[in-house]
């Protein structure tokens, strides 16, 4: 290990342990592959690590909690369920998306290396107790109800209780 | 260090992270206090994750060492 990385933890382990707040939040707005990963690889590390760890959802983020189930009452509601629809193992990657190429490459580079599937980190995150929280402004925007979720995910939220949480954080992720 | 008997053997072979950091976590309590891990892994980031892991957790690393290619630690659940 690092010299720098040594000192950093031993400044870490030094604190009162009152001082050290044991709470992360994520804000996720993306929804796509690579981002989701990030986030969830962070949370599930954080909540290992015996941090107590809330994730909040907005805007394309929802797609990590959705369920496989037709979304929609509008038109625009129903084409952006039917061109957007999909579950988490529906999202593509920020580069390389190829239409579904560059998730299939990904997929299998990812499964040559032995990397946990995103699908499989997303229950871990459930599992271990990890707080998932939908916006409920962006659920009305996109029309995807509390049902189209899956289980383990909590009552939606607004921006006033993301913050409430951020501010007792001593980390906070925007991804 | 090889006085040390573990109460659990946690084969993390084939994992990348965060998932060797996740399993000890998820393994510690099986423990008692004062008892010791002993995981063998083969992801290299895990040599710098697992005594973070620790530190931040309240726990103690007896052992870190890398074997060939893999990394065999000692884990003491200290609380």
């Amino acid at each position: 290990m690092s010299t720098e990385l040594d000192e950093a933890m031993a400044k870490v382990a030094a604190l009162p342990a009152a001082e050290r707040t044991k709470k992360m939040t994520i804000v996720v707005m993306s929804g796509d592959f690579d981002k989701l990963f990030g986030a969830f690889i962070i949370g599930t590390g954080g909540a290992a690590m015996g941090m107590e760890v809330t994730m909040f959802f907005t805007f394309w983020g929802l797609r990590a909690i959705r369920s496989n189930t037709k979304t929609g009452d509008t038109a625009f509601g129903k084409m952006l369920g039917a061109m957007y629809g999909g579950d988490i193992s529906k999202s593509n990657p920020s580069h390389f998306s190829f239409f579904g190429m560059g998730r299939w490459m990904f997929g299998k580079m990812m499964g040559a290396h032995n990397v946990a599937k995103l699908t499989e980190l997303r229950d871990l995150a459930v599992t271990l107790g990890i707080g998932l929280y939908p916006c409920q402004m962006s659920m009305d925007v996109m029309e995807m109800p509390q049902e189209s979720f899956i289980d383990g995910v909590q009552p939606a939220v607004g921006v006033g209780f993301m913050l409430a949480e951020a501010e007792e954080s001593a980390i906070q992720f925007f991804i | 260090m090889s006085d040390v008997t573990p109460d659990l053997e946690l084969d993390l072979r084939g994992l990348l992270c965060p998932m060797p950091m996740v399993k000890i976590s998820q393994n510690i309590s099986k423990v008692p206090v004062g008892g010791v891990v002993r995981a063998v892994a083969t992801d290299a980031g895990s040599m710098a994750d697992i005594p973070a892991w620790a530190k931040s957790t309240g726990n103690e690393v007896l052992q870190a060492e890398k074997s060939g290619s893999e990394f065999v630690f000692l884990v003491k659940r200290v609380k």
